[in-house]
């Protein structure tokens, strides 16, 4: 053994026991377990120091509490380390790859953060006088005009929250155009089986009924099929471009073409917008609305589940209708059109309750000047680059499911190669876990059988690429070598193995309650 | 192009092994007239030297709320969030992470909207609380149309005293999805007005508490004049810091309660983004909109946390789904969980006994001025005065001597008749300085 000066061992012992070795505290090394806040001790302490309040609270009328409040409150230190142990079960992007199709993970830059935070953004109230935001006003006027240049469109709503509350703008700029126009029998929208969850639901959402286009064998549009059910009873047609196998759709301009004839609009999905900005306008396509996730093109982080941003570009034909509030240039600068009357009487309502995601106007602006338009358009050619290149790379070993031509920004696999194995597509996303990367989007879309939808965006560098495509293709060789037990078991390495979903669903307990005062709970136990 | 790590050895050594020529052969799928062959009219790249300029350039021409004397409240706050919440939330496994499909590797997260649920619904008085909404005010329109899930009716009484945006956005919203919307006249205490337009097609009846005017009420009566209508009650709050000290909405009979979470943790942000709170009753989990966090276990029996009672969500049901929703405003929520945890009961009882003194200060002060009237009988930190004229030109006249004097009624509700009436809030951040500024201010005003 190699020791040092004062008999420390500076080199592994060979005989160190290996796997099966349990810690006698049940942890695992640096990975700490982390009890829930309830399961302290320090239900009455606080991590915060306030002043005295000042005495007396009879202008509430009585309302007092009768009883405390009775949460934990945690000293700082301890604060820190629960949410930093916390973290360190999460997998993230500036980990590793994070190959989820349809959700675009890319980079997150951080002098977006930096900026976000100025006082002037972060401390700035929604409601002060408009003399004391104009500042605020005209970035919300350049990220407007921004994001008409990008999409060709003349007008854009900005208030939306998130991808899935802008369909919901641009359905119901989409309904009160109709109504507007004395068509009020269209009470169908059209969307593709392999559209996103919420394109029906949002349809449903406001009260229309939900048809389905068919697909080509090549993953379009069914131009046939799309024809025969343009009647006169359809509002809208609901059209992903790329669409969600990751194709663009070749006929597009036929599909616009198609539905104005038939008097609907063409509201597209714009999830996907982040592989083609730059080089194509969805205002060229004949779009009428669209909207465009924030969070997605223009880099805004996923915070674990939002906050998003999706504001919606509109056409001529809706642009009346866009919900309040809007930014105008007034004679002594800026001001907002906040009230649905006067220059704002066909507006269609109001979206929140302010004026939208802020937060995240300001980090997409950030981005945006960043890459300027020739980034922009790079970035989309690097990321539909590094999906073809996965493609290219896997499709020898793993079946895609559109083989033919090119993909756009993400590359699509079907379970067709894992047949016989024993291994299903959700055996091989959760053995991706082991190999350090997020799983891709599995069983979406719902056209391809055990589909696995993978999307890599521009900010791959070539060898992690490689990293990934040499990792996703010695699972492949495990599967077919009749390695099943790697996968079926999988994940081995993550901080937890397989969860009950099923036992969650059946006994649904979603807060913490003590089983009497003190006392933790009996934890579930798996039947 | 710093976000970019390719370079152009990398790109025609990966299309050799795609086997296309350039990267516009990638593009044959787009129809030709619709191909850009230049970047569009917009700045090429910039450094961050040029962003940062850019950008700080814009924030300066901005009167941030820290800048001198601010009252403005009407349902947005601001408070003094806790350096260590802004340091956390950045951590990149939070900061840089999906909505947590995958549990296994998304314990942080899950585990945080476990303990957020708990805190929410402890706060709200509530048995269940979802993993957040957008905000308060499309939380609002979602009880809104749950009520309507719940009762099978289609009608919802909106109090008066509800934020004028809340009932706008409620309105536009479920009115699309088919209720009929009935809101009551504005009044600072309006809250019991609601009972006469209680019937038996009522699927809902929304007060808030304390109110845009900032009344604070006990909805008790409301409860049960609903309940024995066969309609839920919805409460809302838009300052949850008041939640500290004043009786929660469940104690007083709410079937759904709602708040705008954004004084704890979240900050100003010129409106957005912020997060909605929403807790119902139990019995009503499987009609909630939203993501949910429920516990379970793992393949060894260790305890977990994944997303449950999906069947509700877009994903699975498309359209049958019992609401569009596809994120929740996760960060924001982890933000508001860090900010509860370090204050814990104590801390906010505390801080809401700190805001209604600094508010009790204010009201008396504003009573003081001639002219001047303070309209609200019971309030926690904002109250509404009457003054003489016009509330938004007065507002205007005081941003120009550098304070920011409250909101207008007339911003929030132009046709009310109220444009004489003007909301002011006081939080632990205002300071009696600040007061006193206002004070002279107004009285030199108010004078004529």
């Amino acid at each position: 053994m190699s020791l040092n000066s004062v008999g420390r061992p500076t080199r592994p012992v060979s005989d160190a026991p290996g796997a099966g070795f349990a810690s006698l505290s049940g942890g695992r090394g640096l990975l700490q377990d982390e009890a829930l806040i309830f399961e302290r001790s320090s239900w009455t302490g606080t991590g915060v120091d306030l002043p005295e309040p000042e005495a007396g609270t009879e202008d509430l009328g009585g309302l007092v509490r009768a009883e405390p409040l009775r949460l934990p409150g945690l000293s700082e230190p301890e604060t820190v380390r629960h949410y930093v142990r916390l973290s360190q079960k999460n997998h993230a992007i500036d980990l590793a790859l994070y190959p989820l199709g349809s959700c675009t993970m890319k980079h997150n830059p951080r002098l977006n953060e930096k900026l976000a935070r100025l006082p002037g953004f972060a401390d700035l109230h929604p409601l002060a006088p408009v003399s004391a935001v104009q500042g605020a006003l005209a970035l919300m006027d350049r990220l407007a005009h921004w994001l008409k240049t990008l999409t060709g469109m003349p007008a854009v709503a900005l208030s939306p929250k998130a991808g899935a509350h802008g369909e919901l703008c641009g359905l119901l700029a989409i309904r009160a155009a109709h109504a507007a126009h004395g068509q009020t029998q269209r009470r169908l929208v059209l969307t593709p089986t392999s559209a996103h969850g919420t394109n029906p639901a949002t349809a449903a959402f406001v009260g229309y009924d939900v048809m389905e286009i068919g697909q080509t064998a090549d993953g379009r549009v069914d131009l046939a099929d799309l024809a025969a059910k343009l009647t006169d009873e359809v509002a809208a047609i609901m059209v992903t471009n790329p669409n969600t196998c990751g194709l663009f759709e070749r006929d597009i301009l036929e599909i616009s073409r198609l539905t104005h004839a038939a008097g609907a609009y063409f509201y597209c999905d714009g999830a996907n917008f982040n592989a083609i900005v730059g080089r194509v306008r969805p205002g060229d396509l004949g779009v009428d609305a669209m909207h465009i996730n924030l969070h997605k093109t223009f880099s805004t982080p996923h915070g674990g589940g939002g906050p998003g941003s999706g504001p919606v570009v509109l056409s001529e034909a809706l642009a009346p209708f866009a919900p309040t509030p809007w930014v105008v240039h007034g004679e002594d600068g800026f001001r907002l059109a906040e009230e649905t009357e006067a220059e704002a009487a066909q507006a269609f309502g109001r979206m929140t309750a302010f004026h939208g995601q802020m937060g995240m106007f300001v980090r997409a602006y950030a981005y945006m000047l960043s890459h300027g338009a020739d980034g922009l358009r790079q970035a989309a050619e690097d990321a539909v680059l590094n999906a073809n290149y996965i493609k290219a790379r896997l499709s020898g070993v793993m079946s895609a499911a559109f083989p033919d031509g090119p993909c756009m920004h993400e590359a699509l696999f079907d379970d067709r190669w894992l047949e016989g194995t024993g291994v299903t597509t959700l055996d091989f996303a959760k053995a991706m876990i082991d190999e350090g990367f997020h799983p891709m989007t599995m069983y979406f879309p719902l056209v391809v059988h055990g589909a696995m939808l993978i999307e890599p965006t521009e900010s791959e560098s070539l060898a992690e690429l490689d990293r990934f495509c040499d990792a996703l293709l010695g699972l492949a060789g495990a599967a077919l070598a009749g390695d099943v037990d790697r996968f079926t078991s999988a994940p081995h390495l993550a901080p937890l193995r397989r969860l009950d979903e099923t036992l969650a669903a059946r006994k649904p307990r979603l807060t913490w309650r003590p089983a009497e005062p003190g006392v933790a709970p009996a934890p579930l136990a798996a039947e | 192009m710093r976000y970019l790590p390719l370079d152009a050895a990398d790109r025609r050594h990966m299309l050799g092994v795609i086997g296309a020529a350039s990267a516009d052969d990638l593009f044959a799928d787009v129809p030709l007239p619709a191909r850009l062959s230049a970047p569009v009219d917009l700045p090429r790249h910039a450094g961050e030297i040029e962003v940062e300029r850019e950008l700080s350039a814009l924030a300066a021409l901005n009167r941030p709320a820290g800048a001198g004397p601010f009252f403005c409240g009407a349902g947005a706050y601001r408070h003094q969030v806790p350096a260590t919440v802004d340091h956390l939330i950045q951590r990149s496994e939070f900061l840089t992470s999906y909505t947590p499909y995958q549990p296994e590797i998304a314990q942080g997260t899950l585990q945080v909207l476990f303990e957020f649920q708990t805190q929410v619904a402890a706060l709200l008085g509530m048995e269940v609380a979802n993993a957040s909404l957008y905000d308060g005010s499309t939380a609002c329109a979602e009880a809104v149309m749950m009520s309507r899930r719940v009762t099978r009716r289609r009608k919802a009484v909106l109090s008066g005293g509800l934020h004028p945006h809340y009932a706008a956005v409620t309105a536009t919203i479920a009115t699309a999805e088919g209720m009929e919307i009935a809101r009551r006249p504005a009044a600072v205490d309006a809250e019991a007005d609601v009972l006469a337009a209680i019937d038996s097609e009522t699927a809902c009846v929304v007060v808030q508490t304390p109110n845009v005017f900032g009344t604070v009420t006990d909805v008790t009566a409301i409860a049960a004049a609903a309940h024995a209508a066969g309609a839920l009650l919805v409460v809302v709050t838009t300052e949850v810091v008041a939640l500290g000290l004043l009786k929660p909405p469940g104690e007083m009979g709410a079937d759904i309660a709602v708040a705008e979470g954004q004084s704890l943790g979240v900050g100003l942000n010129f409106g957005g983004p912020y997060v909605g709170l929403f807790a119902c009753r139990e019995k009503f989990v499987r009609q909630m909109p939203g993501r949910l966090c429920g516990e379970t276990v793992d393949a060894e029996g260790r305890r977990g946390f994944v997303l449950t009672l999906s069947t509700r969500e877009q994903h699975i049901r498309r359209e049958k789904a019992t609401s569009n929703i596809c994120t929740n405003s996760g960060l924001c929520a982890l933000a508001f969980s860090i900010h509860m945890t370090l204050l814990g009961g104590t801390g906010l009882r505390r801080l809401a006994e700190v805001n209604h003194g600094r508010a009790r200060t204010l009201a008396k002060a504003l009573g003081a001025v001639p002219g001047i009237e303070v309209l609200t009988p019971r309030f926690f930190n904002e109250v509404a005065v009457r003054v003489p004229g016009s509330a938004a030109s007065l507002v205007e006249a005081l941003a120009g001597e550098g304070i920011l004097a409250g909101v207008p009624v007339s911003r929030l509700d132009p046709s009310a008749g109220l444009d004489d009436v003007l909301l002011l809030a006081a939080t632990e951040t205002t300071t009696a300085a600040d007061i006193d500024s206002l004070v002279v201010a107004l009285s030199r005003r108010t004078r004529g």
